[in-house]
């Protein structure tokens, strides 16, 4: 499938786009401000920080990049990169299955009733 | 119009075929498909340290909040401005590479170099006002808040590696897209009546702009 | 055989002149956009350096012999195995194949003028000889002694030695490999002649693209998290250092996470080349096309799946390790189907046991000796007593060496006289792939005892265990055999360049569409761009007839 790209998309469309993405950036700002969920947790806010932040760049890849009007092949490889992105999160089996354990130095020092009197430092070069 | 009738010949002359290739839209897809490929690699790149980064603040949630506090949101959010700013007229820049129209073609690109460059003077003022608050990692890391100083020092690495190598791609931006308008400027061959060039940096610099996307709100705006 | 100057194809007047010919000066060489030209020089370059890293193997066998080592400090011993596996890895291994066979190959094959990208070739040579060159500048200058895995944090804190320049060196290598992956995808989707369909491709193909995946979508995190560790060292930047807050875990993660794939993007393009060279020596059709390239994505995939499988040792989640332990069996599963599918190729073939052949029988043979202890490892039970033992070393150079380097031999041996326009004695060509399969056994199976018995890998000394002397003694003297098996092809394929018979389009009767143009090929490839009609390896013809006669034993 061919697609000719020289001819050039309405410049609306870049200025609607631009539009959008300030107003999803003052979402930003503002939803960061604003608590949402059960309190205690900022897990919604962080979901939503996110989504708005994954919304822009989808703006971004779709019209910026002409993505919205490319072959089915360059899409491919857009969808791909970010889809890999996420595989690396797998890590977080490891981390989040983990017994909690005692790690040195990671707990507040007055509450760790291992900790030793001062923190080591790494040997002098 | 004159001007119409310039840019309408203009646009009849054909686009410039490379040898390896046999038809122009297949010339123009590989090379779009082949900064594609590169972006992937850049994506993985950044991954790494995005990866880093999540992982430490689901460890340390309050010390990733009380750590962010000293950074500018209001520096952060003028960068932002000015990053989308300048994704739009790389955009246009683009746009009017298609359309032949090399004025208006390098009056963006320069508007892109320019608001690149108070991207990075922006940055550079936040950096300094780290380093004058001893909030560089290393041995002069100076912590006086309530959570361990080991978590705060890692929110700051991670900030200064994170920024810092999005700002190494701003520069290398800036340099890329300056080669382009000169090149664009000389009618040199590897860009004359092709926009291509024009698409790929625009390709690159819509990246960089992405990953400003993310970093924003991951490091400035941490809620409570 | 005469001495005078070679009968090349260039010479008459009508056909244009070899890519060789195609210019004399420097210049020609260094600035050629010209993807044969690129993958001699990347042929000469990744000879050099393994020709450094076998030397530092030789030091490694050499210092083993004895319990208390022979003429090394230990600190010097930590610096020759970290040198042996960075370059043998970062600046053998993981181009050769790809940057000199594919280089050469791939747009031939797919019947095209040449890669999509060549100047970007071209820089994937020069970032390719710079990080060597980084390289071998760190390992001159007093070496580095991490290992080649650079484990944190001793390499981002305590190690005084050359940790920042030999990152730099493979981290550019790693531009390189990327270059070529990027050229590679581009060329196989955009590239191709009319009716090369996808499924019309040679198999070398697929293994090429499948490799060219994993290096684009691998690369790129060993760099970042090679550069995390510089930072570190550098700027104090730490995300790996208890003491700066970090997880030392996470660096083995991050890394794994490209260095598993990686042994993937060795192992693939060995097994196109094998599938290349397997039907033209038993002169029949591959057996399963569709399954041979399904599986090399397959491997591409899972691939990346099976990272923690380094890690079963290292605190990692127990339960993470279970399903990084499954994975790692189901990824042996493609592998085993190109085995079974090879093998049934061979069945019932017209078998031409030459150079070539012998090679991909070695492969055969000792792929499926690495691949199984593989599955040893693969299970943590076993692994925990075997994990940093030979036991590992014996399995990964089973399927490095005698997997990747005997494809990389078998692919040379085959592709020679296309390359060169020249053939090579045969008879030496058989005898060093006899000796190399020799001595590479000596070499090696003896560790398999060695881990089994406990010995630890990257140990200098071993004088609290003197029993393993024996089985050291017996690897060091394989490893001599198989340091002159690697010697005799350098000189007879040296040799051949100037002496040998000059080889015309086809010298082995193969099919494909570079042994439908002259050897060597003129630049340009093909005088027009072909037309594909024809399935791949469509030895039928042949196969038939072979068949008609069997059926009739009376006859002459």
């Amino acid at each position: 499938m061919k697609i000719d790209h020289s001819h050039a998309h309405p410049i609306g469309m870049y200025l609607k786009t631009f539009a959008a993405l300030l107003v999803l950036m003052v979402l930003t700002v503002v939803m960061a401000f604003v608590h949402v969920g059960p309190p205690e947790s900022s897990v919604i806010n962080n979901l939503i920080a996110m989504a708005i932040a994954a919304t822009k760049a989808v703006l971004v890849v779709l019209f910026f990049m002409h993505v919205k009007f490319s072959t089915q092949l360059t899409k491919f490889w857009a969808v791909l990169g970010f889809l890999w992105f996420l595989l690396m999160f797998i890590m977080f089996a490891d981390y989040t299955t983990r017994p909690r354990e005692y790690i040195r130095g990671w707990e507040p020092a007055a509450e760790d009733p291992n900790a030793p009197a001062a923190m080591p430092q790494p040997p002098a070069r | 119009m004159k001007t119409e009738a310039l840019h309408a010949a203009h646009q009849t002359e054909e686009q410039p075929l490379h040898h390896q290739f046999e038809e122009v839209s297949q010339q123009n897809e590989s090379y779009v498909v082949g900064m594609w490929v590169f972006l992937v690699t850049e994506i993985m790149f950044f991954g790494g340290m995005f990866l880093a980064y999540v992982l430490y603040r689901w460890r340390y949630p309050e010390a990733w909040y009380e750590a962010h506090t000293r950074l500018d949101v209001a520096m952060g959010t003028t960068n932002t401005v000015v990053l989308l700013t300048s994704s739009l007229t790389m955009a246009l820049a683009v746009h009017f590479a298609q359309l032949r129209n090399k004025r208006m073609h390098m009056a963006m690109l320069g508007t892109t170099i320019a608001l690149a460059c108070v991207f990075l003077v922006i940055k550079a003022f936040e950096w300094s006002a780290k380093f004058h608050h001893g909030l560089v990692p290393g041995p002069g890391f100076l912590w006086d808040g309530t959570v361990p100083m080991p978590q705060a020092q890692l929110f700051y690495s991670l900030y200064f590696g994170m920024t810092g190598l999005h700002a190494l791609h701003v520069i290398i931006g800036i340099l890329v897209i300056g080669t382009l308008a000169l090149l664009t400027f000389l009618d040199h061959p590897l860009v004359k009546n092709d926009f291509i060039p024009t698409e790929l940096v625009g390709l690159y610099w819509h990246f960089v702009d992405i990953v400003w996307i993310f970093l924003f709100p991951l490091f400035y705006l941490i809620p409570k | 055989m005469s001495t005078a100057a070679p009968v090349l194809h260039g010479e008459s007047p009508k056909a244009p002149p070899s890519y060789l010919q195609a210019g004399h000066t420097i210049k020609s060489w260094l600035l050629t956009g010209d993807h044969k030209r690129i993958a001699v020089l990347y042929l000469i370059s990744v000879s050099i350096f393994f020709f450094f890293g076998s030397l530092a193997a030789s030091m490694i066998r050499v210092e083993l012999v004895s319990p208390r080592g022979v003429m090394l400090e230990s600190d010097t011993y930590n610096k020759v195995f970290t040198a042996h596996g960075i370059i043998m890895i970062f600046f053998f291994l993981i181009p050769a194949i790809p940057a000199v066979l594919g280089n050469f190959l791939l747009p031939i094959m797919i019947g095209a003028r040449d890669l999509a990208f060549p100047r970007l070739n071209l820089l994937s040579w020069y970032l390719y000889v710079a990080g060597g060159l980084c390289g071998v500048l760190a390992i001159a200058f007093g070496g580095v002694d991490t290992g080649w895995t650079f484990y944190t944090p001793y390499s981002s804190m305590y190690s005084n030695t050359n940790v920042a320049l030999t990152i730099i060196g493979a981290f550019i290598a790693g531009f390189s490999s990327i270059a070529t992956g990027i050229n590679f995808i581009v060329t196989v989707h955009k590239m191709r002649a009319p009716g090369m369909t996808w499924f019309r491709l040679p198999l070398m193909v697929w293994g090429s693209y499948a490799t060219s995946l994993i290096i684009v979508l691998g690369t790129p995190v060993v760099a970042i998290t090679l550069l995390l560790v510089v930072m570190e060292r550098v700027f104090h930047i730490g995300v790996f250092s208890p003491e700066l807050g970090g997880d030392p875990v996470l660096f083995q993660h991050l890394f794994w996470f490209y260095s598993h794939p990686a042994v993937y993007i060795m192992i693939l393009p060995a097994m196109g080349v094998i599938n290349e060279v397997i039907t033209c020596f038993t002169r029949k059709r591959i057996f399963g096309y569709h399954f041979i390239a399904f599986s090399s994505l397959a491997i591409a995939g899972l691939g990346f799946l099976v990272w923690g499988h380094h890690m079963f040792v290292s605190s990692q989640s127990m339960y993470q390790g279970m399903v990084f332990s499954l994975l790692s069996y189901l990824v042996a599963v493609p592998s085993a189907i190109k085995v079974f599918n090879w093998t049934a190729t061979i069945h019932k073939g017209s078998v031409r046991f030459q150079t070539p052949f012998l090679y991909v029988l070695g492969f055969i043979g000792l792929f499926v000796v690495g691949g199984l202890t593989g599955l040893f490892l693969a299970a943590m039970s076993i692994d925990v007593h075997l994990t940093d033992t030979y036991f590992v070393v014996a399995h990964f150079h089973y399927v490095m060496v005698g997997g990747t380097i005997m494809g990389f031999l078998a692919g040379l041996h085959f592709w020679w006289p296309k390359f060169f326009g020249r053939m090579y004695p045969d008879s030496w060509g058989k005898l060093s792939a006899l000796i190399i399969f020799v001595g590479f056994n000596l070499t090696f199976l003896p560790q398999f005892v060695l881990g089994y018995l406990g010995m630890p890998r990257r140990y200098h000394y071993y004088y609290f265990a003197p029993e393993f002397q024996f089985w050291h003694i017996a690897s060091t003297a394989g490893a001599s055999i198989l340091a002159v098996g690697f010697l005799i092809p350098a000189v007879y394929l040296l040799w051949s360049l100037k002496y040998g018979a000059p080889a015309g389009p086809n010298p082995w009767g193969a099919k494909g569409l570079e042994w439908t143009i002259p050897s060597p090929p003129p630049t340009t490839n093909f005088l027009e761009t072909p037309v594909v009609r024809e399935e791949p390896y469509a030895y039928d013809a042949e196969a038939e007839e072979r068949e008609e006669q069997a059926k009739e034993p009376t006859r002459a």
